[in-house]
């Protein structure tokens, strides 16, 4: 926040993804907009109902065609599979394709930490990982980052002569990474959707990345959350449509892969392994939870994040973990508890943007409402409230004596300062030096005290 | 590994023993217009402008040759098995090598020549979209690697969109190991949000209409 142009940069670039997202759902060109949504929202609501029947189908579909699936119930599980099939194969380069999955679970660190490169291919991703930074936003990993800033990372890391001009830029990187690519054993992916009636993985981008990641290593493995599954192929009319239309306003997104399994037959190229990871990590836990289980419904577009006031002005950054906006708002305090950050769910305004937009009908404010009042409840079973219990026991009381109330609110207006005219008490010169106070006040306009009460007023009248 | 760890999860949390039926998930919802297929290749065909795509109608398998012909110029290019390219004469042209089978020497001439040359087994109009299903025909490589793809497209097999696809190849994983939707050239707008093309796949697309 203290940085006035990153600030801008996230304000504008959320508006361009908002303008695009409002020309490709307007009814004119997508007509059967909401219809889609009851949709998506229906078959989400089946799936993950029946999970398990899904998971196990599958499985069943993807080993008819030659793959395999892990089931993993956290991260050091999947890093362990994958430096174990690395080890068996002598793999040493792996290229990877954005997954926020593996960004969940720290795969990159746990696999450099056993002498594997692993290399980000999502343009976006790349510069991220040169920066060793994590993503700003789901869709767009570097928003914000600045072309002055790319052209000193790219110089700094490759070694590069400085080049600022972003398609050269562009450039570089794809001349780097077209190298990993051919060069590297292995290929992991995330999956937009686990496709149960066919054991397929679904992967949609624009770079291409995704694609090189998935044709050109020997190996395929795609990591997902166990709650990417939608039960056939042809859901897919719904979903792809939504998903490229919320993420970026495309129709489809350039890329759209659908694959079930390693190379077949007589079939000239491909994998010759395939592999889907479905991983645990925390879901099954919030899958228990009949009442915030649609938080599962995402799909990951990032519209919750583009439309919410509190994102465009704090920035991807300022949240606790890799999930941010306000589906990460909902998700952090269900994966990680409702103490990891216990403001989180308290950092928004509740204005509902997020849940107009959500292309599968998260009920993301009554979530947050839900998480506030658990993480009172905690606060008060574990009795770190007393001076907020306290202030409000008094107010109570107050509350209840008329009297008392009428006094206390003469006291409040004879010490309040003297608007600006406009009745407005612009800053607050009272020498309130109190830290939690003055810093509330430091950001908010007061309406001035008014001459009489509404109590003194009503008696007058009568 | 975790298998039953996790299953077991899934089904404590739904309350759900294992093999429990399952009621019928929400029927299907699949929208397929009616459309001439003029107004197809029109749409299509803006469709792909609009993306910067480049076109061509072809009358005859001649003039998609001599368009393919007039693409290349004399560059190094690698065209697919179709059979579409054999038949225009594509893959008779100086310069173009086809006919690869080996995965190994495919990825090679990939990486290395200027233009891939396709055919598609089916075209998306509303989208302007080519469906490339993997096949002894069709390697997933040829419209990836190189710079400038160009697809030779047979009309017939001009689709209305996604949910006509979708209800010809309902199971697409009984055809494939993989089924790819290509809707425009390669594109990133990941740095300050600039679009730039080409970035990993082709930055130059050009469909022929036969």
């Amino acid at each position: 926040m203290a940085d006035p142009k990153l600030q801008f940069a996230i304000f504008a670039a959320t508006g361009r993804l908002m303008e695009k997202r409002r020309k490709a759902v307007n009814a004119e060109v997508c007509p059967d907009y909401q219809e889609m949504r009851t949709q998506a929202n229906a078959v989400k609501r089946h799936t993950i109902e029946h999970l398990d029947h899904y998971l196990e189908l599958f499985e069943r579909n993807v080993e008819a065609h030659g793959g395999k699936v892990v089931f993993c119930k956290d991260a050091p599980e999947v890093a362990d599979f994958v430096l174990g099939l690395a080890k068996e194969r002598r793999a040493s380069l792996i290229v990877k394709s954005k997954s926020m999955t593996t960004e969940e679970i720290d795969l990159n660190e746990r696999l450099e930490h056993h002498q594997l490169e692993a290399v980000e291919t999502d343009l976006g991703e790349y510069l991220i990982q040169l920066a060793h930074e994590r993503p700003y936003h789901i869709v767009a990993p570097a928003l914000h980052k600045t072309k002055e800033q790319v052209a000193d990372l790219l110089t700094e890391r490759l070694g590069v002569p400085r080049e600022t001009v972003i398609e050269k830029q562009t450039m570089i990187a794809r001349a780097v990474l077209r190298e990993k690519f051919l060069a590297a054993d292995i290929g992991i992916s995330g999956a937009n959707f686990l496709v149960a009636d066919s054991g397929a993985v679904v992967l949609v981008e624009n770079e291409g990345n995704a694609r090189l990641t998935t044709s050109a290593p020997k190996i395929h493995i795609a990591i997902a959350g166990i709650v990417k599954m939608i039960p056939r192929a042809q859901d897919l009319g719904v979903f792809l449509k939504l998903l490229g239309r919320s993420a970026t306003g495309q129709p489809l997104t350039v890329y759209t892969s659908f694959l079930s399994g390693p190379r077949r037959g007589e079939e000239i190229d491909g994998p010759d392994e395939f592999y889907v990871v479905l991983l645990d990590n925390g879901r099954t836990k919030v899958l228990a939870d009949r009442e915030k289980r649609e938080s599962l419904y995402c799909i990951r577009c990032g519209a919750c994040l583009n439309h919410c006031p509190v994102y465009r002005k704090i920035g991807g950054h300022s949240f606790p973990w890799v999930y941010s906006g306000p589906i990460g708002a909902i998700l952090t305090p269900q994966f990680l508890g409702v103490n990891h950050e216990p403001g989180l769910p308290f950092a928004s305004s509740l204005c509902g943007a997020c849940a107009e937009v959500c292309p599968v009908k998260i009920d993301i404010p009554k979530i947050l409402l839900d998480l506030r009042s658990e993480v009172k409840k905690a606060e008060i079973r574990e009795g770190t409230n007393r001076l907020e219990r306290l202030a409000f026991m008094a107010w109570a009381w107050v509350m209840r004596h008329p009297r008392l109330y009428e006094m206390a609110g003469m006291a409040a207006a004879s010490l309040s300062p003297s608007g600006d005219g406009g009745g407005w008490v612009r800053s607050v010169p009272l020498g309130i030096k109190v830290p939690p106070v003055d810093a509330w006040l430091s950001q908010r306009d007061l309406p001035s005290a008014p001459a009489k009460s509404f109590r003194q007023l009503w008696r007058e009248r009568r | 590994m975790s298998r039953e760890h996790v299953l077991h999860k899934v089904r404590t949390a739904l309350g759900r023993s294992a093999g429990q039926p399952v009621e019928e998930p929400p029927p299907v919802r699949l929208n397929v217009p009616e459309a001439g297929m003029e107004a197809r290749i029109s749409v299509f065909f803006e469709r792909i402008e609009a993306l910067a795509g480049k076109t061509h109608r072809a009358r005859s398998l001649e003039d998609a040759r001599a368009y393919a012909e007039s693409v290349i110029a004399g560059r190094r290019a690698l065209a697919s098995n179709a059979a579409v390219l054999r038949e225009s004469g594509i893959t008779s042209l100086a310069g173009i090598e086809s006919g690869v089978t080996d995965g190994a020497q495919l990825r090679g001439l990939a990486a290395s020549v200027a233009c891939g040359i396709t055919g598609a087994d089916y075209a998306l109009a509303d989208t302007g979209t080519l469906v490339m299903l993997a096949s002894p025909q069709e390697a997933r490589l040829i419209s990836l690697l190189p710079p400038v793809h160009i697809a030779v497209v047979e009309h017939q097999r001009l689709l209305t969109g996604l949910d006509e696809l979708l209800s010809i190849l309902p199971h697409p994983a009984e055809q494939t190991s993989s089924m790819v939707l290509i809707t425009g050239p390669s594109r990133t707008a990941d740095i300050e949000q600039i679009l730039v093309r080409g970035v990993h796949g082709p930055g130059e697309i050009h469909v022929v209409v036969v």
